[in-house]
């Protein structure tokens, strides 16, 4: 489905400060399962997601979705691209402070343009379905963690991506919460996403939800 | 339609954002709208005034016609009516009658005049709202002067002017002929100056040759020179109070630009998570500038409201002192409500779209950073 090819990035390139975050990565990634990336931090697994989510453009390589190139896309069709495939899940959640959870939701979808109550009906059969239901109205600085983990994950699935990022998703959250979301990556698969997450949490990597996992190091796939 | 949908969803989300900073927000509105306020009543008072001071004009002879000795008004023989004789395009001459009066009591003075179109009563005398205000009379009482001669004279108020003149009959008092002259002292083969009428606009100008040669010590004064005099000395008054507001409006810059420009954190990291969600730069830019637009719009007309209340209904108490009056006496009067396009548009184009722009600039350059930053 993914396909990386010798993918490089890296930072203040051409001055002295220069460093190479992922230094040469060949993969496939295949559809409808959960892939994790592990590794220590500052081994490159945030910054590959970040190039095969559309949120930054490799230095060097190509990456290509279903036979497509996205790596040398115009800001304005890799933003298209995001919108539509991917789907993020950030550490630290990322919903809007002041905002409801309902609003969190749908923010996805405003620049579509989508007829606002088929939108807000969509935004609460997310909610119903991830169990916020009776948190629509509340606003996102009250949610717990778990239930701010759930707006995120409702907010990532409103414009119906077919591919989930989620980056290191678990690292707030205690050993029930991780159960938790790990059931759910269960339920997206089931749905027919493709689930893609870094973390070095072992109850992610060794979990039986996920179908492959790809250890990172110095910006290299490290052999398996 | 999808567009239109777009645009209301950005406004949406503009409005809850300004909702989430109401301090910032409100702040600064207020501060906005005392500014449009200030600069809105001087440009509406004035150009009212001018309208008004105008209007008021329409009715004064086209050309008055002042004898000089050694460069100084001086009274005019009454033969020079005749001197005139007949001049093409003049349908009317005549000599008028009218002085200043210095009154000790209230240290102001007052304009006496004798009217062609009224008959007043010997010893008569019809008052300007002003007068009677300052002195507290009314028809019926008495209004005692030392006349040139150092005579005490008393005038019987027979009637009031209407307050819809106040602006330049506050302080006008009309008498009769004989009144005027046994006050002054000025003999009956005398006037103050003389006035023609002309109906031929483009003849005036020509007319006022003709008499500077066949007078050689008089001057003609044209209704125009009056009327762009008056113009010029509000749109004097009008720079005065401008150059006062200078310092406000400089302070206004520097805070809108400060809250306009200066991107908080927690602002910065708002964009960084609406663009790693799918927002484009352009969707940013688009809200920040419905975000400015809102602010200033709403500045706009809330200042531009309450300046047309305060000139309009308030008689712009806050200004009355600088900008009003040329008689001596303060008038009372109401303006009459105009609105000139050209100069709302000067106005909306000075605040709203400076502080608009104030607005986009930061936001672009916090808007085309790389979206990936919110996963650091």
């Amino acid at each position: 489905m993914i396909h990386l090819e010798q993918v490089k990035k890296a930072f203040n390139q051409g001055r002295t400060n220069e460093f190479w975050a992922v230094r040469g990565i060949t993969l496939e990634l295949e559809a409808n399962r959960a892939t994790v990336l592990k590794g220590p931090s500052g081994s490159g697994k945030t910054t590959l997601l970040s190039m095969i989510g559309c949120l930054s453009r490799p230095t060097s390589g190509r990456i290509t979705l279903e036979g497509r190139l996205l790596s040398n896309l115009p800001e304005r069709f890799m933003t298209d691209v995001r919108r539509s495939t991917f789907g993020f899940i950030f550490q630290q959640f990322n919903l809007i402070k002041g905002l409801t959870v309902l609003e969190n939701v749908m923010l996805p979808a405003y620049p579509l343009g989508p007829d606002h109550r088929a939108l807000k009906q969509a935004a609460l059969g997310l909610l119903k379905q991830f169990g916020l239901a009776d948190r629509a109205d509340y606003k996102a600085e009250w949610l717990s963690g778990g239930e701010a983990q759930r707006t995120a994950i409702c907010r990532a699935m409103i414009n119906q991506p077919r591919i989930l990022i989620a980056d290191e998703p678990t690292a707030n959250l205690d050993t029930r919460l991780v159960r938790e979301f790990m059931a759910m990556v269960r339920d997206l698969v089931d749905m027919g996403k493709t689930v893609l997450l870094t973390s070095h949490d072992p109850m992610v990597f060794d979990s039986p939800q996920v179908a492959a996992v790809l250890e990172m190091r110095d910006g290299l796939l490290a052999e398996a | 339609m999808s567009f239109v949908r777009k645009q209301k969803y950005l406004i949406d989300y503009t409005l809850s954002s300004l909702g989430r900073r109401p301090g910032k927000n409100l702040g600064l509105l207020l501060v906005y709208t005392l500014i449009v306020f200030m600069l809105a009543s001087v440009m509406l008072f004035t150009h009212s005034l001018r309208t008004e001071a105008g209007l008021v004009l329409q009715e004064s002879p086209e050309v008055i016609l002042q004898r000089m000795v050694a460069g100084r008004h001086d009274l005019i023989p009454a033969d020079y009516l005749d001197r005139i004789g007949r001049v093409r395009g003049v349908s009317e001459k005549y000599g008028r009658l009218w002085g200043y009066f210095y009154d000790p009591a209230v240290r102001a003075n007052y304009t006496l005049m004798v009217p062609r179109d009224r008959e007043i009563v010997p010893g008569g005398v019809v008052i300007g709202a002003g007068i009677a205000r300052t002195r507290g009379l009314d028809e019926g009482d008495f209004l005692t002067f030392r006349s040139s001669a150092g005579e005490p004279v008393s005038f019987r108020v027979v009637g009031l002017l209407d307050h819809e003149s106040e602006l330049v009959s506050a302080d006008l008092m009309l008498v009769n002929e004989a009144t005027f002259r046994e006050f002054f002292g000025i003999a009956e083969d005398y006037y103050t100056d003389i006035v023609l009428r002309v109906r031929n606009p483009r003849e005036v100008r020509k007319v006022a040759e003709k008499l500077a040669v066949k007078l050689p010590d008089t001057r003609p004064i044209l209704r125009d020179e009056i009327l762009r005099t008056y113009d010029a000395i509000f749109g004097w008054r009008q720079g005065i109070v401008f150059v006062l507001l200078g310092g406000a409006i400089l302070a206004f810059v520097i805070f809108a630009w400060d809250k306009a420009s200066g991107l908080s954190a927690e602002e910065r990291r708002e964009i960084g998570i609406l663009k790693a969600i799918g927002w484009e730069t352009a969707d940013v830019i688009r809200m920040k500038f419905w975000e400015g637009a809102i602010v200033s719009l709403a500045a706009f007309f809330l200042g531009y409201l309450l300046a047309y209340g305060h000139v309009f209904y308030l008689s712009a108490a806050l200004f009355e002192p600088v900008l009003k009056g040329w008689a001596v006496l303060y008038p009372e009067f109401q303006p009459v409500p105009f609105v000139d396009g050209l100069q709302v548009a000067t106005l909306f184009f000075f605040t709203v779209f400076p502080y608009t722009v104030a607005t986009i600039v930061p936001i672009w350059q916090a808007s085309i950073t790389d979206p990936d930053t919110v996963m650091r």
